[in-house]
């Protein structure tokens, strides 16, 4: 066939080796110094959180009225022990394992939900789009944080609790940000091509939709995770969280102001950094992520 | 006006003349690096060029070839990571690379001017087009407001704009494409440079309104005196417009000469290819639809070194001496870096051109072909692949206010009528706007008719519903003009070309696989092309992928949709004789829609020309193109830029003028008459489309059927 002898010279791709697009995209990742230490910071405070108790073992479950108030370095307690006595050091790897444990599903839980719902939206549009968007308008309208309360306030607290609660607010976001891209995409030429194939409305959202979508997706979602740390944080230094003897950073740093003038710092100033730190992990990592996603589609 | 334009007047002096006064820009062994993350480009490598005041010079390549690099370089608007490396840019003697910030600023601001390709983009949608227009004056003349206002009206006049005190006062989006390119030449013009460099400033236009705005330049170069750079991929506009032709290729140039000697006797192997790659050239040469010469492969990447002539890689004519040594220009007035050059026919040079037939070109002394076409007369009897029946599609428009009631409708195609036969290619041209797109869209069923019939084998599309709607769409697929959009850049190739056996339940799994192996080898791909994405291939690799893809249902139509716009000329040929072929073996019919009157002539063999969503006029492509009956296929054809050297001296006065009417409120009776030369009263009523095989929708068409076809009664409608 002599289309095949004069073509098939010309259409070979240039020779490098495929890469795959996660490959790329991890490159330009890992171009990204402060996403790379974002992701460490991460790393190491997740180790620390999960890891530390099984080195640095510690009681959280009975108070100690003997031990209340030890500075740091005294009697062995590296970090001092707070007014019932627990370890802090081992009390903040506890609270950051809920901490980080609620944020991580919760922030998950909104990525899904508001993903799906965004994208049904955005690429069916008419009466679908109108309902879900001014759900997602109505529930904005009220503040998140008066809603947590008021939640938290009927039903006692418990980490799969706050999961549920938190999730079910912060999937507004996200479901704004995919129902505008889908708007885009649907009327992209290779959704039409598709549905000149005759496919249906349900495969171009599974196929087309959502992964074109999945850069926003996942850089939204690490600022979804940040947010709902601080949440969690918010309701228990409000009084709201978890009860005791669970603890969360949160929680802990509520604790410690009542001991900003007594001199006890190291009540209040580590759960703060922790906080502090983790929520600016997770931001580096998603604009780590934002450069890695563009990057990635860019046409050579 | 047209007169003062023509060629021969301006080529009549020597080409040399050039040489005798001091040159307004010349270009000293211009070398242009862009650093990108994988490495750095030479863009531009050892550029030379001079351009005399008043003298227009074409720069010609395809894309990548570094003729905007050149431009940009010469304005100092590189993108981000580029710099001019070495070499000077001398404008009237004066370096700009080693004068002060300052007076390069000034120099390029107000005593050069450019125009970009697109002129949507290169104005701001958010300042009025007025201010616009005399932002350079307010920035480097600090003319007052009243003033510059007054500057960009009387401006704006000289560039043709109808209505220029109410223009200024526009914002971009209020205008159309045409008009927009004006504004931005009146943006280029009014600080009155020498020198206005024109980067592509008519590729996002059509025929018509390109015609239009080549001759602006033109008359305003003469006007002004000043010396125009034309930047441009089509051989076709250079011919008709510059003094001088300089052909680019991978960041070198490989020939320059007078223009009319570059285009009767091209030296450099290239340039003789991408002339013979052009589908008139084809037409011209041989008369008949035979292959079109291509050129394989693709241009050298110029990030790494290079070693021998760039372009041997792709020469018909290399030899081992080309891959070692570097050619370089041979000085005199007829420059090229080849070591086997074209042969110089006796006399070609100075001579008249070879005898060639150029019918396009004096259409009324060609006799009607009454020979029959090659494809119909056996097929007559045979049932059409598609027939569309009284298509109508409008789209309401809805009004702004809260109930969003709608306030009209655009009538995007009107009562059009035609047939598909098995095997057949079916032409369709006109300018954007005109609906094409849109039939085509029906065709596939991407969209629902308003009104009328799409029959496809027998059965009417528009009620079909659920499952037999799905089996439908394997009789016919689309394709696309930029196969990299109509394909998700998240899926492998792999993926791409098993999505429609996917949703049509084609085969199991093992079947998929071997099916997309059989379409890889059918497109002229290796397997490997499976495990990559779309954005590591190029424009005609994707348009092969595009087309496998539209194949792989076995479909009896593909309705392509502008498939080789997006192409350069040399990978243009490769995707039509592709086209070709598998229409051969397959038995294809096609539905080719295009802008491209001279691509559309070479591939179909029945041409449909629409006009604001009528036919306006059908019949066999021979016949159209060159015994046109409708005044605006005739408008169409006139406005087709050419190469062949005389083809651009013929140009005559009946050039339709302005802009396709709103399809919101379509002008009643024959819609063309707006701005048609021969309008009549009888115009106001509407023309039936009538005639035997070469029908026409005209009350007074420009040549009468040819007689000695048979008067069938009309086949449609």
């Amino acid at each position: 066939m002599s289309t095949l002898s004069e073509a098939v010279g010309p259409a070979e791709p240039n020779d490098t080796p495929p890469r795959g697009l996660w490959r790329q995209g991890l490159i330009v990742f890992c171009e990204n110094r402060l996403a790379l230490v974002g992701l460490g910071l991460f790393v190491l405070l997740a180790a620390v959180c999960f890891l530390g108790p099984l080195v640095y073992q510690t009681d959280q479950v009975h108070t100690d009225l003997t031990a209340v108030y030890r500075a740091p370095g005294e009697q062995g307690h590296l970090l001092g022990t707070d007014g019932v006595g627990y370890d802090q050091l081992g009390r903040l790897m506890l609270g950051g394992q809920t901490s980080i444990i609620v944020g991580l599903a919760a922030g998950v839980l909104a990525t899904i939900v508001g993903t799906l719902l965004g994208a049904i939206a955005g690429f069916f549009g008419g009466w679908v789009d109108a309902a879900v968007m001014r759900l997602v308008d109505a529930m904005m309208s009220i503040p998140s944080l008066f809603l947590f309360m008021l939640l938290a306030a009927i039903v006692t607290p418990s980490a799969p609790m706050l999961i549920l609660i938190i999730g079910a607010f912060a999937w507004l976001g996200p479901a704004r940000l995919v129902r505008g891209e889908a708007l885009t995409l649907r009327s992209r030429e290779y959704v039409q091509a598709m549905r000149g194939m005759g496919g249906t409305g349900g495969r171009a959202v599974r196929r087309h939709i959502i992964p074109n979508a999945i850069g926003t997706v996942i850089v939204n979602a690490t600022f979804q995770v940040a947010d709902a740390i601080l949440y969690v944080a918010y309701l228990s230094f409000l009084g709201l969280g978890i009860p005791p003897p669970a603890a969360n950073w949160g929680g802990m740093l509520s604790d410690g102001l009542a001991d900003t003038y007594s001199g006890h710092w190291w009540l209040l100033y580590p759960p703060g950094i922790a906080i502090i730190l983790i929520v600016l992990a997770f931001n580096f990592i998603g604009d780590g992520l934002r450069d890695a996603f563009e990057v990635r589609l860019r046409r050579r | 006006m047209s007169e003062s334009i023509g060629p021969t007047a301006r080529h009549s002096a020597p080409a040399g003349q050039a040489a005798a006064g001091r040159p307004l820009l010349e270009l000293r062994d211009l070398d242009t690096d862009i650093a990108l993350r994988r490495g750095t480009v030479h863009a531009l490598d050892a550029i030379s060029l001079d351009v005399a005041p008043g003298q227009t010079l074409g720069v010609v390549g395809e894309s990548g070839s570094g003729k905007t690099m050149t431009a940009l370089s010469i304005m100092g608007l590189l993108p981000p990571g580029g710099r001019v490396a070495g070499g000077q840019i001398l404008f009237e003697g004066r370096d700009l690379r080693s004068l002060p910030t300052d007076e390069v600023r000034r120099i390029r601001g107000v005593r050069m001017g450019m125009v970009f390709q697109d002129p949507l983009t290169s104005l701001n949608p958010t300042i009025r087009v007025g201010a616009q227009v005399a932002e350079p004056l307010r920035v480097h003349k600090r003319v007052g407001r009243a003033e510059a206002r007054d500057r960009a009206i009387e401006i704006l006049r000289r560039v043709g704009m109808p209505r220029p005190e109410r223009i200024v006062d526009n914002y971009p989006h209020e205008l159309s494409g045409g008009m927009r390119q004006r504004v931005a030449i009146a943006m280029a013009l009014v600080c009155s440079p020498s020198l206005l460099i024109a980067d592509e400033p008519t590729t996002a236009l059509d025929v018509t309104t390109q015609r239009q705005i080549l001759e602006l330049i033109d008359d305003l170069r003469e006007e002004f005196g000043m010396a125009v750079i034309l930047v441009t991929h089509d051989l076709g506009v250079i011919a008709g417009r510059a003094d001088r032709v300089a052909v680019m290729y991978a960041g070198r140039i490989v020939e320059t000469a007078a223009t009319e000697q570059l285009f009767h006797a091209p030296r450099h192997r290239y340039t003789e290819a991408l002339m013979r790659a052009l589908p008139e050239s084809a037409l011209r040469d041989s008369g008949g639809h035979d292959r079109l010469i291509s050129i394989p492969g693709l241009p050298p990447d110029l990030s790494g070194p290079l070693t021998g002539c760039r372009f041997a890689a792709r020469c018909a004519y290399v030899s081992d001496e080309c891959r070692t040594t570097d050619p370089s220009l041979i000085p005199g007035t007829h420059q090229h870096a080849c070591l086997h050059p074209v042969p110089t026919p006796a006399g070609a040079a100075t001579g008249p051109a070879p005898t060639q037939v150029e019918p396009a070109a004096k259409p009324a002394q060609v006799e009607p072909t009454t020979e029959p076409v090659t494809a119909a007369p056996a097929d007559v009897a045979e049932l059409p692949v598609l027939s569309v029946r009284n298509l109508v599609k409008n789209y309401p428009v809805r009004g702004r206010g809260l109930l969003r009631r709608a306030a009209g409708q655009v009538s995007a195609v009107a009562d059009v009528s035609f047939e598909v036969r098995p095997g057949e290619t079916f032409g369709l041209v006109g300018e954007s706007g005109c609906g094409k797109s849109t039939v085509g869209r029906l065709s596939v069923g991407l969209e629902r008719p308003s009104a009328g019939q799409i029959v496809l084998d027998g059965t009417d599309l528009t009620d079909l519903t659920g499952r037999e709607r799905r089996r439908m769409h394997r009789q016919v697929q689309l394709m696309f003009q930029d196969s990299y959009a109509a394909m998700n850049p998240r899926m492998r190739v792999d993926a791409i070309l098993a999505e429609p056996l996917e949703i049509q339940k084609v085969g199991d799994s093992a079947a998929r696989q071997a099916r997309i192996a059989t379409l890889l080898d059918q497109v002229g791909l290796s397997r490997r092309a499976l495990e990559r994405y779309p954005h590591e291939f190029s424009g005609g690799q994707l348009q092969r992928i595009g087309l496998a893809r539209s194949l792989a249902l076995h479909p009896r139509l593909i309705v392509g949709d502008e498939p080789v716009s997006a192409l350069d000329v040399s990978i243009q040929a490769q995707v039509l004789n592709l086209m070709r072929d598998l229409q051969r073996e397959l038995g294809l019919a096609y539905i080719f829609i295009s802008h491209d009157l001279s691509v559309v002539d070479y591939m179909a063999d029945r041409i449909g020309v629409m006009y604001l969503g009528k036919l306006v006029e059908i019949g066999p492509a021979r016949e159209v193109v060159r015994a046109a009956r409708h005044p605006y296929t005739q408008a169409l054809v006139d406005a087709v830029p050419s190469i062949a050297p005389d083809r651009a001296a013929t140009r005559d006065g009946t050039t339709i003028r302005g802009e396709l009417p709103s399809a919101l409120d379509p002008p009643t009776g024959c819609r063309f008459r707006t701005r048609c030369p021969r309008a009549a009263d009888i115009c106001t009523t509407e023309p039936p489309l009538a005639g035997g095989r070469h029908q026409v929708a005209c009350h007074l068409p420009l040549r009468p059927e040819p007689t000695g076809t048979p008067t069938q009664v009309q086949a449609v409608g």
